[in-house]
């Protein structure tokens, strides 16, 4: 008789959700000019958990000038130090309140609790933590004795870690001086209203951080917006195109973090059990909602079979159903758009030849669910090989020479990152230079940390976030005088 | 009637405890008017050697924490010495002669500079390390390690804030402390040792020996197992923002060399 898990759920009894939410403009929230609002669902069970302000371009208008009058009047007087400190008390608060964030955010997103818990909140308040102790010290991170801030940076951000990617955009904004108006996505704005609310705990100034909810027009209107000194998008490459056509011509200073297709490289020589906890973690981490993923395997021929082999036996013990359960390794996709997305993307792959792998498992009656799916026999020709899915779909190809895997790995016109596994140290260091990709794992993959700069190559977007090349981002590194 | 106070015995602090002198002697302490303010621990050679023996203990694993681990355990000292700013200012003046104003200015410049250095735990490396592009296939980098068990002695004349400037830098960089306060002003340096015990900082991390300087220096100069030595230059301005050079003092730096290729 095989052993089962118990149910082990995390109880959301330590949210307070508001049956809606106005703007946080200027350091408190207000209704909408526009009046609309929309419903945000919890995937796993489509249950409605809120409704939300539909910033219109009067709202924007609001937030974009409450963010230069705090720019003007407050933060870019304020000291490195002050600001230090003021940025010190978030990254408390978050860790004081980050069970309350992490079950909001699997509650919202339908991710697993125990990736909400130990990933994403540990690395939003490190991030803060991190960026705090930069506010002070930006004469030492190599941009000149003075380095000055941008100005209003208006940021939009992508629903996969939504207070992740926001700590990875405010974090940096504010260290640098800068002011901000974010926009989280729009099926996934409740963490970053509870961060809103971090931010009157903290005494932040007013205005300094604004949170605008709304769909792509509301981002579009901001990143337009011709008071916004600085645009940092992260999402698809189609929209971060669009807004770099919008941005051309302009003052306004640029990041992007778009899609990827990234190589998971396998040697013969890997240690294949590691390897195949690292390709579970690389494609099945956030149900593959992960512009990083490792969403094309190549395996070396001589080791194919084995590996495939142990990584079909690893899915078998995968356990999909409620995020909110401990022991759930893979969550709800975050909405049924997204799911039609990868059911149009993987339908592809089998009319183009590939073979359909996945392990039987149960998938809950509401929600949105996608069992994790392995294709093999897959060429490079295949759209399941080029095109993002940004689901739990792996696409596997092999090779035999590492000058192979490095032209396979290579073509694509994506460079977010790339992943290699091998004893041999100088291969790693070799193959890692060969990479067209802004980040290379080696014996591990999916791992982030504030102090190391996330961002990618070729159509993956420019600039990057953590690290001392992340602060550039947000400082006037070409002019400064 | 005016309540009798309840004075505090000072002792010293070792290894995450406060034990007396093992010598059993000390002296005594006055404020800017002579008046009596404390008996203070004599710190002997025992002790220093048993300082020594703690902060070895020490650095195994407070220089292998994370950056990150090391710098939330001094923004945590911050956060302590914060709520017990009132008693710092009041020692501090006592022991200085310095208004409240003045030793106010002192004691919050002390709790940011904590808050500066823990802001370095985790960049101090990013700043002084590189890669190195090295003429051949091989993968270069350098990056700064701790040197180990560092002896201090703390500024005579700027009784917290010169202690704090003197040790933080020494610790963030992973090293352990054994570090002598100012002899005549030594009853800030107790306070913040009761701050340190319930700041998360791993005992022996930060050893506090008041006493003579001059009789216990020596000890610690020719024992074998002190890395380092800092003697505070007397007339440094602790007021201004410091540079990475105190840092820099205290850490290696090792490079890496490894082949790259197929």
């Amino acid at each position: 008789m095989p052993f089962d898990y118990a149910p082990a759920p995390e109880s959301r009894s330590i949210v307070d959700i508001e049956s809606n939410y106005g703007l946080f403009i200027g350091g408190s929230f207000s209704e909408p000019t526009s009046g609309e609002f929309f419903k945000t669902i919890n995937p796993a069970t489509e249950e409605v958990l809120s409704e939300v302000a539909e910033a219109g371009q009067a709202d924007v208008d609001a937030a974009v000038a409450a963010a230069r009058r705090a720019y003007d009047k407050t933060w870019s007087k304020m000291s490195g130090k002050d600001r230090a400190k003021y940025i010190f008390r978030i990254a408390r608060l978050i860790q004081e309140r980050s069970r309350e964030l992490a079950v909001l955010e699997t509650l919202d997103n339908g991710k697993p609790i125990r990736e909400s818990r130990d990933v994403d909140l540990p690395l939003v308040a490190a991030h803060f933590f991190y960026h705090a102790g930069w506010a002070d010290k930006l004469e030492f991170a190599g941009y000149g004795p003075d380095p000055k801030s941008l100005g209003v940076a208006a940021q939009v951000i992508p629903w996969n870690f939504p207070l992740l990617m926001l700590a990875w955009k405010v974090a940096p904004a504010l260290a640098c001086g800068n002011t901000v108006v974010l926009k989280p996505a729009e099926t996934t704005p409740l963490t970053a209203l509870a961060f809103a609310d971090i931010c009157q705990q903290a005494g932040l100034p007013p205005g300094v951080v604004n949170i605008i909810t709304g769909a792509g027009e509301t981002g579009r209107m901001l990143v337009e917006h011709p008071d916004v000194d600085k645009v940092a998008f992260t999402g698809s490459t189609e929209v971060g195109k669009a807004i770099q056509r919008a941005v051309a011509g302009t003052k306004k200073k640029l990041t992007l973090e778009l899609g990827g297709k990234a190589a998971n490289i396998v040697f013969d020589d890997a240690p294949i059990d590691q390897a195949i906890e690292g390709i579970v973690n690389g494609i099945y981490f956030n149900q593959g909602h992960v512009c990083c993923a490792g969403s094309r395997l190549l395996l070396q021929e001589s080791v194919a079979d084995e590996a495939l082999a142990s990584l079909k036996r690893r899915l078998t013990t995968l356990r999909l159903g409620d995020p909110l359960d401990k022991n759930t390794d893979i969550g709800a996709i975050n909405s049924s758009m997204q799911l039609s997305k990868i059911e149009e993307l993987t339908a592809s792959g089998e009319a183009e030849g590939a073979e359909r792998w996945s392990p039987t498992c149960p998938i809950p009656d509401k929600g949105f669910w996608f069992p994790p799916t392995v294709f093999t026999n897959v060429t490079q020709a295949h759209r399941i090989a080029r095109e993002e899915i940004f689901g739990p779909v792996l696409s596997v190809l092999t090779f035999r020479t590492p000058e192979e895997a490095v032209a396979k790995a290579n073509n694509t016109p994506f460079g977010l990152s790339a992943g290699i596994w091998t004893e041999k140290g100088s291969r790693i260091l070799w193959m890692a230079n060969q990479m067209r990709a802004g980040i290379v794992w080696a014996n591990t993959f999916n791992r982030f940390d504030p102090t190391s700069p996330f961002g990618g190559f070729k159509e993956s977007g420019f600039g990057r976030e953590g690290g001392v090349q992340g602060l550039g981002a947000y400082l006037n590194v070409e002019d400064p005088s | 009637m005016s309540r009798v106070d309840v004075r505090k015995t000072h002792k010293l602090f070792i290894g995450g405890a406060f034990p007396r002198s093992e010598s059993g002697r000390t002296y005594e302490v006055t404020d800017s008017k002579d008046q009596f303010l404390a008996n203070m621990a004599l710190a002997s050679r025992k002790d220093a050697r048993d300082a020594v023996l703690a902060a070895r203990s020490a650095v195994a694993k407070w220089s292998t924490a994370t950056a990150y681990n090391r710098g939330q355990v001094l923004y945590r000292i911050a956060e302590v010495m914060e709520g017990r700013r009132e008693q710092f200012i009041s020692e501090v003046s006592d022991s200085e002669g310095v208004s409240s104003r003045k030793a106010g200015a002192h004691v919050d410049a002390a709790i940011d500079r904590w808050v500066w250095y823990a802001g370095w735990a985790d960049k101090y490396a990013q700043v002084i390390g590189n890669t190195n592009p090295v003429a051949g296939p091989f993968f270069n980098f350098s990056v700064p390690e701790p040197t180990g068990v560092v002896a201090a002695v703390a500024p005579q004349d700027a009784s917290i804030l010169g202690l704090v400037s003197v040790v933080a830098p020494i610790i963030v960089t992973g090293n352990a402390v054994i570090v002598m306060p100012s002899s005549s002003r030594p009853i800030p340096a107790i306070t913040l040792a009761e701050c340190l015990a319930t700041s998360d900082v791993p005992a022996g991390v930060v050893n506090i020996l008041t006493g003579a300087p001059a009789e216990v220096m020596p000890w610690l100069a020719e024992h074998a197992d002190v890395n380092a030595l800092d003697g505070a230059a007397p007339h440094a301005d602790w007021q201004a923002t410091p540079s990475l050079s105190r840092m820099r003092a205290f850490v290696e730096v090792k490079t890496v060399w490894h082949p790259m290729g197929v």
